[in-house]
């Protein structure tokens, strides 16, 4: 009875296991691969002297950050006018639209790839609708255009559903009122709707493109040698290599890039919200 | 807003719902194959694709193993995920904001950097290839799914309620069982759903710490995949296709139902 009494005084006791879960699973795990990235072989720098003056080495690593900025554009480009669609449906066309954007939200990643093997192999459906209309056959698996490709539908969801949770919040009539004051569509779009729906745009694009640097699965199955992306890397490096030094060093370059990312987006939407006057 | 750019616009999202689905059912006319290849359109029909998942042991014990860490996870997250959504509900909004973003970390670092390091400690440790290795690495990943199912039920719970049951009399116990969790069981009950589709998809951990005893599905899936052009990978895949999206429509039933009632 007394326990109960402590947990109602400190109500964070209730969340110590999964801290103590996320430390032995998690925080345990990552120490140790930032350790080993300073001292595998023997101490010192040279797993990061190694990665940066390898050009191979930065060759991925700047793919990597482009494919996720192209990644990150599709999005933007394929979700904006669909989570738009989103607020102005009625009640049954929005639940139709969102299952089209659960259901492969939830449909492993493995499942989906494999369709876009299926679809982009050198004799798949792609290529011989291609060659139907009289063009030239394309390259798209193993190459850096297939992964992107397989990447924008995979990652789609993570863009539409931050916009659409923006854009429902949206107070049309400021757009109304923009608009019975004179301002033509265009100009009551990009001075009213899309300054409001930029914390949608923001949070969308920083998911998008964090979850793309860090993407395995597709690259692996899609892309081939020449488009090897980060993940792969130490991937190779630790299973293949056995290398656990550098595997580690790539890990850790991967996770600050990653941290980088995210403390400029947060801060960057912090100063937002202060421009906007928002109360939030 | 003109009607033609409306409709511009609505043949546009169209397309875009289309690319999000259709690809993935690809899969479906292919595991009907008659021959062993992965080509569209397959040529003839047959079952046996079907028939190798449980036939063929790698297949057949990779899926029991993965429904059986998946389900053990599920309960192991939404327990845990649930006590830390409360807490993080009653604490103040500052402390609880905090140990909310450390518990959801698991979902922004990239997975190749847990898996080398969950490696790293399982291989230390003798627990490659354990259940416990599986269960411990699924939960941690499981767990924020269930933090925000339920901490978005609780976002609506009315904590008076839990005031008048106390002061009728009613113990704590009395009060969580009888008040607090009827009330927020359809945020359980979605966050037990994530965190299973979350174990039961998992690929990256899982490739770096299976063993040839203890595989799970979806690296039994990779594995096949970069060997050969079989098609039980699409057979399986469309079972996969066809659970999750029974398993999302029930969540999104539920979700519905929470509103009206």
């Amino acid at each position: 009875m007394r326990d109960l009494i402590s947990i109602r005084r400190n109500p964070v006791l209730l969340t110590v296991p999964a801290v103590l879960l996320l430390l032995v699973a998690l925080g345990y795990p990552l120490a140790q691969v930032v350790l080993r990235s300073f001292t595998d072989p023997q101490p010192g720098l040279d797993n990061y002297i190694w990665f940066f003056s390898r050009p191979v080495n930065l060759t991925v690593f700047w793919r990597t950050f482009e494919v996720s900025a192209w990644v990150t554009l599709l999005c933007l480009i394929l979700g904006y006018p669909y989570a738009w669609m989103m607020t102005a449906v009625g009640p049954r066309m929005r639940m139709l639209m969102i299952l089209c954007v659960l259901v492969p939200f939830w449909v492993s990643g493995v499942v989906r790839t494999l369709a876009w093997v299926i679809l982009l192999q050198d004799s798949g459906v792609i290529n011989r609708v291609i060659m139907a209309l009289g063009f030239e056959k394309l390259r798209l698996i193993r190459t850096q255009t297939g992964v992107i490709i397989g990447m924008t539908q995979v990652l789609l969801p993570f863009m539409i559903m931050p916009l659409y949770a923006v854009m429902r919040g949206i107070d049309l009539r400021l757009v109304q009122a923009a608009q019975s004051l004179g301002a033509r569509p265009a100009l009551s779009f990009l001075q009213i709707y899309l300054p409001l729906s930029l914390p949608g745009i923001l949070g969308g694009a920083v998911i998008v493109f964090i979850l793309g640097l860090g993407f395995y699965i597709t690259p692996a199955l899609l892309g081939g040698p020449r488009a090897t992306m980060l993940s792969t890397l130490a991937q190779q490096q630790v299973l293949q290599q056995l290398n656990w030094g550098r595997g580690g060093a790539m890990g850790v370059i991967l996770l600050v890039s990653t941290l980088l990312l995210l403390a400029v987006a947060a801060r960057f939407t912090r100063r937002r919200y202060q421009i906007a006057g928002g109360s939030k | 807003m003109s009607r033609f750019q409306r409709t511009l616009i609505g043949l546009f999202c169209a397309a875009v719902a289309l690319w999000l689905v259709a690809p993935t059912l690809i899969i479906v006319p292919i595991s009907f194959a008659e021959k062993k290849s992965l080509a569209f359109p397959p040529d003839g029909f047959s079952l046996q694709w079907y028939a190798n998942l449980i036939r063929n042991p790698e297949w057949s014990n990779s899926i029991l193993n993965s429904l059986q860490i998946a389900a053990i996870v599920s309960v192991v997250a939404t327990v845990i995920g649930t006590l830390a959504a409360i807490g993080i509900a009653r604490m103040k909004p500052r402390g609880g904001g905090v140990i909310r973003a450390i518990l959801i970390t698991p979902m922004i670092v990239p997975g190749v950097v847990m898996a080398i390091g969950i490696y790293a400690v399982y291989l230390d440790h003798q627990l490659v290839g354990s259940l416990t290795g599986y269960v411990a690495a699924h939960s941690m990943l499981a767990i924020p799914f269930v933090i925000i199912a339920v901490g978005a039920s609780l976002s609506v719970f009315d904590t008076r309620l839990e005031t008048a049951a106390a002061s009728l009399g009613a113990s704590r116990i009395t009060t969580f069982f009888t008040i607090t969790l009827p009330l927020i069981a359809p945020g359980v009950l979605s966050g037990l759903l994530f965190a299973f589709v979350t174990s039961f998809d998992e690929v990256i951990v899982a490739l770096f710490i299976n063993s040839p005893s203890r595989k799970t599905l979806p690296v039994q899936i990779f594995a096949s995949m970069t060997r050969d052009s079989d098609p039980t990978v699409a057979a399986v895949g469309t079972l996969i296709f066809l659970l999750t999206s029974f398993i999302i429509a029930a969540g999104l039933w539920f979700g519905t139902r929470r509103r009206r009632a």
